[in-house]
Order: C-alpha cells, then structure tokens, then sequence
C-alpha cells in the first residue's frame, strides 16, 4: 500500500519552520497529533488491500526534500475498480485516500488542457483519457521521459515552452482589414491546418522522441506549431518565407528521422510526422540552395 | 519571500485574465499575469461552443441584447448587457485578426450557427472547441508582446488595506504561493488588480468545470470585503456525459440534434416543456425538462436521456462537431455516429460572481475582476449558450484597460454597499460565517486586512499568509479531501436542478459542519517542493465560503426564476424579487442585502415578459 514519509523527516521539516513562528508550545501539540495521525492513516490505507475488487497501480515517487523519496521508487496503491476508470481517477482516488502526498499535474480531465501527460505502461498518454481497463496490471505510471522530475509525476516542462517560443509562436499579420472586415480564409486553408491548430501542449511527442531527447532539436509540437502558422494563408508569403528559415535552421525539421513516435502517442492525432515532412517539402521549394 | 513589483497584476490565465493582460498591455501598462495552471492549462479551453456575436445584416446589437435580457429572465442590468453586445463584434473580429482558426463559410468568412434562446444564428465559433482556439490565439498574443507570466503561483489572498467600510478600502497587490519551490511571493500592483480566476465549479460533484476551477478569486474578493452578486443563479448544462460531466456542446443541438426519452418520445415537445424551440430552448429549460422525465421515470439508467446527431450524417458532424466524437468515444464509451450519447445536466456555469460595473471595476479601490469569477451582470438569472466567451473577451479587455489608466467613461452600474436598497432578514438553521474558536491551533483562514503604504499592506499580508501556510503545514489533521467531498455531496444532493427549503436549510447545515470540520484539516505532505496539498487544502476552504453564500442567497430567494426554481414558488414574482442578492463578508459573518435590477437600456426599456421557447 501506499508509503510516507518518516516522522523524523516531517520533524525536521517542521524544525526549520520553529524560526517563523513564536508559538512552540502549540506547534508541539500539532506535530505529536500528526505523528499519530500518519500511523492511523498508514494502518487504514493497508487493511483495504484484501478486496479482490480492486485496480494495482505501481506510481513512481520522487521528492528532492524528502529523506525518504530522495532516492526514487515506486509506491502500490490498490483502488477499488470502477466501471469507465481512468488512470487519473485511479491517481486522484489514491491521493484522496491513502497518500496526499501523491503528486501529479491535472485540471480539466477531459483531454484539452494536456497537463496530466505520463508515461503508462511504458506510453505517454493523457491519465484522463486512458481507460484502466485497456491496459494490462499492474499499471505502471511513471513521469514524462527525458524531462527532469520535479516530484512523483511532475516534470519541469520549461525547455518545451522554451522549444515553442523559438518558433515565434503568434500571428504576425500586420496589413489587416479595417474595422469589422475579418481576413479571408478559404475553407479549404482552415482544413489544411486543423490538425496543427489541436495541440494542447502536453509534451507527450517530445517526450517520446529519442532525437528530442536531451538535444535541443526544436521537437514535434514547435515545428508543428510553426507548421500552423506556415501553412495559414492569412499570413502572407515573406512570413512563411521567414518562418520557413527559422524551421530549417540547424536544430529544425531535418534531425527528424521519421520514426513516428510522436505521431503515435499523440492524444489529440495530430499527424505531426507528416507535418514535418511536409514542411521539409516546403523548405525545399523556398530555399533550393541547401541541396 | 521576494516583492515583484508590476503596474497591473491579473490573477488567472485564461480567456478573460489574458484578454484582461493584453488591454493593459495596450495601455502601456507594466502588466504580469499570476496563475496556478500554465496559462494554455485554463479551462477556457475546454469551451466548446461559440461566441455570440452580431455580425451580419439582418442581425443587430439590439437583437442580441434583447435575447439576453430575456435569456436572463430580467435579471440582468441593462448597461452591461448592453456593453456585452454592442463590443462583442469588433472583440470577436479582433481574435479573428490574431488568426484564430474560426470555422470559414464558403466565402472566406467566419461561420455562425443556431444556439438556444437565440433569435438569430449569432453563435460565431470553431468546430466543437472554440474555447481551446480563443485560449491559444490571446496565449499566443500575449507571448508576442512579451507579457510577464508568473505560471505555477497559486494566489492565496489579496494584500487590502484595512478601512472600515469595504468602499475606502484599496487593493495594493495579492500574495502568491510559487507552487514550484513552495515559496511565497508579494506582487505589488501600482494600478490595480484584475481577478480572472473563473468559476468555482468544485462546489458540486457532477461538474463540466476543471479540477481547478475552485473560485479562489471570487473567496478572496468576498473576504475583502467585495460583496457576491445573485449567487444563487448556477447553471446546468443540460448535456454532459453521466459519468464524468464531461461537456457535450449546445452546438449538437444548435446544429440540429435531438433530445429523447427512454420511450423514444421527443419529450421537448411531446411534453409540452419548450413547445416552440424545442432542444433549442433556454438551457434552465432543457435541464429541468430532462430532469423531470428522468424523475417521472422516462429516463435511461444513469439519470439519462438521449441526445441523437445521427441524422445529421457523418460529413456535417466531421465538420462542425468533430470533437463531440471523440469526447463521447473517449469519456463514455458511446460512438455517436453509431448510437446516440446519454445525457444529463451538470453544473456548469456561475451566472453570480464579484459584484462590478461595466468596467470591470469592484467597490474596492484598485480591485477590478472579469470573466465567470465576475458578475456584472450580463446573464442574470440564466446565462444564454455563446456568452459566456464574448463575456470574458469584452469585459475582460475592458478590466484590463480601466486598471491600467484612470481615464474612461463612468459606469452605470453602481457597486458595494450604498448601492443597497434593501436588507435582507432571512431564517437560517444555522450560525454562519466564521468559526470562532479561541484556540490558538485553529487553522489560519487568511482575509485579512492591513494599513500603510502599498509595500507595508503586501508585506502585512505575506506574513499572515507564511503563518498560515505554516500552521498547515505544521498541524496533522483531516484531509481537506474529506471535507471537499462532503461540500460536494450536499450542494449536489440540495442545491442542485430542483430545490427546495428544507434541502437548502440542510444544506446550510451540512455546509457549516464542513466549515467546523475544516478548522481541524492539515497538511501531511511536508514537502516545499510542488505541495499540490497544501494547495488543495487552501483551495477547499475557498469552496466552503462560496458554497455558504451560493445557498444563503437560494434560501432567500423565495419565487422561481431563470436556473432558480423553487418547489414551493413556482412563479417569477417581478414585484418582490426583481433585484440582485448580494452577500457581503462583514467581519467574518455573511450580510445579506439587495440592489436593484437595471432594466434600463441606452435607448430602450427591457419590460418583464412571460418567458416562452
């Protein structure tokens, strides 16, 4: 079941914490409630495990300020099954009852603010659209590869932000129409990038891309970020001519190596290898003098 | 503990927070943005609708007021209602030109389809996920001008200063939780702040709403003294998926699906509940109508009806609501082109919020909000399908151009408590407010106010704050979880479709015993790093506030309007109730009050009328 951490481990945090407050002798009362409480609340998490009835979740742990967690490890947590279950129901219902201390990123639960991206059963999914029953036990679930871990299954996801930024990831039309007139789009143009336009940000393409990894290739998502943009009539020929320079720089679309990673763990199917391809295409017909 | 020092802090990223960012920016104002998701994590993404909007010839401003109005039962105040539509064309256009990826017409332009309670199809949009478009398209305007984003830093509280009367207070800047290395920050804010931090839909179980969507900023504001507007207006969205509340848009029926009951009835219209729209009627109409065939025992199991797009054919559901697809395919298990989905109502949308004027301005000096945190108010007792995102572009851009400079015109609308006409005397079951405990070990519940400079009212509230972090950190007690979920049981059980008084008394009831239940939570994780349970824990205590004021106003409001329907008045009662509820937070208790309705437009009268679909 599930693990936490030591008393002498929250003793010392909260030692650190005397220097802030004037009141010892209620802190003390609070720390020795809290040594008992954590012992009632490992012995009631273990007595649930005899139901047959339940999911195992094997969940990476980490924490760089926690004795315990310093080195990583995994935690079992058995959940009761469920019909319709998913990975991040199974995460949330053992944070709520075994461990609070279970930390993983999630907001919409419905696949559109790509936040919950982990690496289940050796895959990067989204944990809200990854029905447990689809998967075999136990279910391994572990952070985002090739992205530090900050705690448990939070990655720091600064260098993809960072790889979306460097392709100027914004609308630079400057001759706008006047007043109320929208710009033209050809249904045809809308069609064309609607695949690009459904990424959500979750990191799980660069995550599965051995070129991406460590490297600092600008990874599926911002080429296929820029991709939107290229592909968007309303922009105008000198910004795709621009934008195409930018992608075809050292770190751009030709260290893809077309092995459809990324393409395959895609939440959203966005078709981002052929985006890539298409772009290189692209980059060709603008600029012959790379051959 | 670091000072950052910005001339307009928005709190929240999403459609309004970031519309909000952009105006100030445009102002030439020094503006950061502070959000406990990463901006693209809000969940103005998951809208999936439509942006209302008159664009074309044959439709009017006027017309889509006036749809409003009535959509809002008359009680919404004209001037806001009036500014929603009159700017929402040139906001909406305004996206348009920072290439959001609007479905096209034929000609190149952008599409508009049918919504319920709408005259006009007026309901601009993008396939099935219009929310998701918007957020990416003002993300992507805001990293191109460089706008300072502090992401990950949950913001507990705001730094007011300490004057007695709500409306000589002035909001110097809020204090910051860095999520990420669990250190508390003070942001200074020279001009103003803007709260943009969305609806507070973790109140209830069966929710369309984020995770995160708990409604700190309206908590903090009502705890500073800002009164809560028509809370008790919620709003439940009559197609969500049974099992997890995931959205199924307005834009299936707008685009021609059908409602059915277990007897393969179109009960919309058998019944008799929306004879002339049928499915297309106002959405307080349509939930209520399923709930009662549901209660009459037409439903399907799960509390269910049908919702069939199937004869729409597969090319037009490709093209316009792709995403419904893979919603029902995904979250329940149901391919709609194949057999139609079950639905059922679920709370989707807080029509009250922060009382402000049309410039987004609170009673409180420098304390301006917008979006679904805010009520303005613009949707009254019923907010129509497609304005919620012109809402947050139109009120948004307006917050953030008032906070930046003073100049702009006056409102019409006047805010706090001299705008009061009325005081409220409401039987309650319970004592409200506060918990007094006289203990020491009670856990901090944050709210307070200071005196001095700007610097010295941050620093006064940061200290407070580190205190309270500390005590929960320091103090092993119930997990807030425990609590949340006890909040969320009750308000779905009394506080739901349906009510009635004894159900809202119990609901005051069961909510004080949370409240009482909450002064003995802790915190286990003793972690600095990422600590999402002291965030949670902090986050449920926001909750509990919101959920106090949401019923007492329920209670109080003894006739049937809008998304208000009270078993033992069935009726709109214009000559009583024609007037906003408001709860202010007087030291520590909550005040009940009322203010008048606006029905006064620019050039019109909005005159009450039988409201019929």
């Amino acid at each position: 079941m599930s693990t936490h951490v030591s008393e002498s481990e929250s003793e010392a945090q909260a030692g650190t914490d005397q220097q802030t407050t004037d009141r010892p002798a209620a802190q003390q009362r609070r720390l020795e409630k809290k040594r008992a409480r954590n012992e009632q609340r490992d012995q009631a998490s273990d007595s649930t495990e005899t139901d047959g009835q339940t999911v195992h979740l094997k969940v990476f742990r980490y924490d760089p300020e926690v004795k315990d967690k310093q080195e990583p490890r995994f935690d079992d947590f058995h959940v009761p099954s469920k019909k319709g279950m998913t990975v991040l129901d199974g995460l949330i219902y053992s944070r709520d009852h075994y461990d609070s201390s279970l930390t993983f990123r999630h907001s919409c639960r419905q696949a559109i603010c790509g936040s919950d991206a982990l690496f289940i059963n050796g895959s990067q999914r989204l944990g809200c659209q990854t029905q447990i029953d689809d998967l075999d036990q136990p279910v391994r679930v572990e952070p985002l590869p090739h992205q530090e871990v900050v705690k448990d299954l939070v990655v720091d996801m600064e260098h993809f932000y960072d790889q979306m930024d460097t392709v100027e990831p914004y609308f630079q039309e400057e001759d706008l129409p006047s007043g109320l007139e929208e710009q033209r789009q050809d249904r045809e143009n809308r069609e064309k990038i609607k695949m690009s336009t459904r990424c959500i940000w979750c990191g799980a393409c660069m995550s599965s891309c051995n070129i991406a990894a460590g490297g600092n290739y600008l990874g599926p998502a911002a080429i296929n970020k820029a991709y939107r943009f290229v592909m968007d009539e309303r922009e105008g020929e000198d910004l795709k001519q621009q934008r195409l320079e930018t992608i075809e720089e050292e770190q751009g679309v030709w260290r893809c190596q077309t092995q459809f990673s990324c393409t395959n763990v895609c939440p959203k199917d966005i078709p981002l290898t052929e985006h890539i391809q298409e772009l290189k295409r692209e980059a060709v017909k603008s600029n012959l003098k790379f051959w | 503990m670091t000072l950052y020092e910005h001339d307009v802090i928005v709190v929240g990223a999403g459609g309004a927070g970031l519309r909000a960012a952009i105006a100030a920016n445009e102002e030439g104002a020094d503006v950061a943005l502070v959000t406990k998701l990463h901006p693209v994590r809000s969940h103005t993404g998951a809208a999936e609708g439509g942006i209302n909007a008159a664009l074309r010839d044959g439709d009017s401003w006027e017309d889509h007021a006036y749809d409003t109005m009535k959509g809002s039962d008359y009680l919404g105040d004209a001037p806001a209602v009036e500014t929603l539509c009159q700017d929402s064309p040139e906001e909406t256009i305004q996206l348009e030109h920072w290439g959001m990826a609007f479905s096209r017409e034929d000609d190149g332009r952008v599409s508009q389809r049918p919504f319920g309670g709408l005259s006009f199809p007026r309901t601009t949009y993008a396939g099935a996920e219009t929310g998701h478009h918007l957020l990416h398209t003002m993300y992507e305007q805001v990293v191109k001008r460089g706008i300072q984003v502090y992401d990950e830093q949950y913001v507990m509280d705001l730094a007011v200063t300490d004057h007695e009367d709500p409306e000589d207070r002035v909001c110097q800047g809020c204090i910051g939780y860095d999520i990420k290395t669990g250190q508390l920050n003070g942001f200074i804010a020279n001009n103003g702040v803007v709260i943009a931090t969305g609806g507070p839909g973790q109140m209830y179980a069966h929710t369309t709403n984020a995770v995160a969507q708990t409604g700190d900023g309206q908590a903090m504001a009502y705890r500073a003294g800002v009164p809560l507007q028509d809370m008790e207006f919620v709003q439940f969205h009559p197609t969500t998926l049974p099992s997890t509340g995931v959205l199924i848009s307005e834009g299936v029926r707008g685009e021609g699906g059908i409602l059915y009951n277990s007897n393969g009835e179109r009960f919309m219209f058998e019944y008799g509940y929306a004879n002339n729209d049928g499915e297309l009627a106002s959405r307080d109409v349509v939930a209520r109508a399923e709930v009662t065939e549901v209660n009459e025992g037409r439903g399907y199991e799960n509390d269910a009806v049908h919702l069939d797009m199937r004869h729409l054919g597969e090319e037009r559901i490709t093209d316009r609501l792709e995403n419904i697809i893979h919603l029902a395919t995904d979250f329940e298990g149901v391919d709609p082109l194949e057999e139609p989905m079950p639905v059922k109502p679920g709370q989707h949308y807080a029509m009250g919020g922060i009382e402000t004027d049309e410039n987004g301005e609170t009673c409180i000096d420098g304390l301006y909000a917008a979006g679904e945190c805010a009520c303005v108010s613009v949707h009254g007792a019923n907010r129509l399908g497609g304005n919620a995102l012109p809402e947050l572009i139109v009120f948004g851009a307006r917050a953030g151009r008032h906070a930046a400079s003073e100049d702009g015109a006056d409102a019409q609308i006047e805010t706090g408590s001299s705008a009061r006409t009325e005081t409220a005397d409401v039987d309650v079951p319970t004592e409200l407010g506060r918990v007094e405990t006289g203990s020491e070990d009670a856990v901090a519940d944050g709210g307070e106010l200071h005196s001095g400079s700007p610097k010295e009212v941050v620093n006064r509230a940061l200290e407070r704050q580190q205190e309270r972090v500390e005590t929960l950190m320091e103090t092993d007690g119930i997990n807030h979880a425990d609590v949340r979920s006890d909040l969320q049981e009750t308000m779905t059980e009394n506080v739901n479709v349906f009510r009635n008084e004894a159900g809202l008394k119990q609901a005051l009831k069961d909510i004080r015993a949370c409240r009482e239940r909450y002064q003995e939570v802790g915190v286990s994780d003793p972690s600095r790093t990422f600590n999402t349970d002291l965030m949670h824990t902090i986050e449920t205590r926001n909750l509990i506030d919101q959920a106090e004021v949401l019923t007492l106003g329920a209670l109080a409001r003894t006739e049937f309007r809008g998304a208000h329907w009270r078993q033992s008045h069935q009726e709109r009662k214009d000559e009583e109730w024609l007037k906003h509820t408001m709860v202010a937070w007087n030291d520590g208790a909550p005040e009940l009050y009322y203010t008048d309705v606006i029905l006064e437009g620019e050039s019109k009268e909005y005159e009450p009328k039988v409201r019929s679909y």
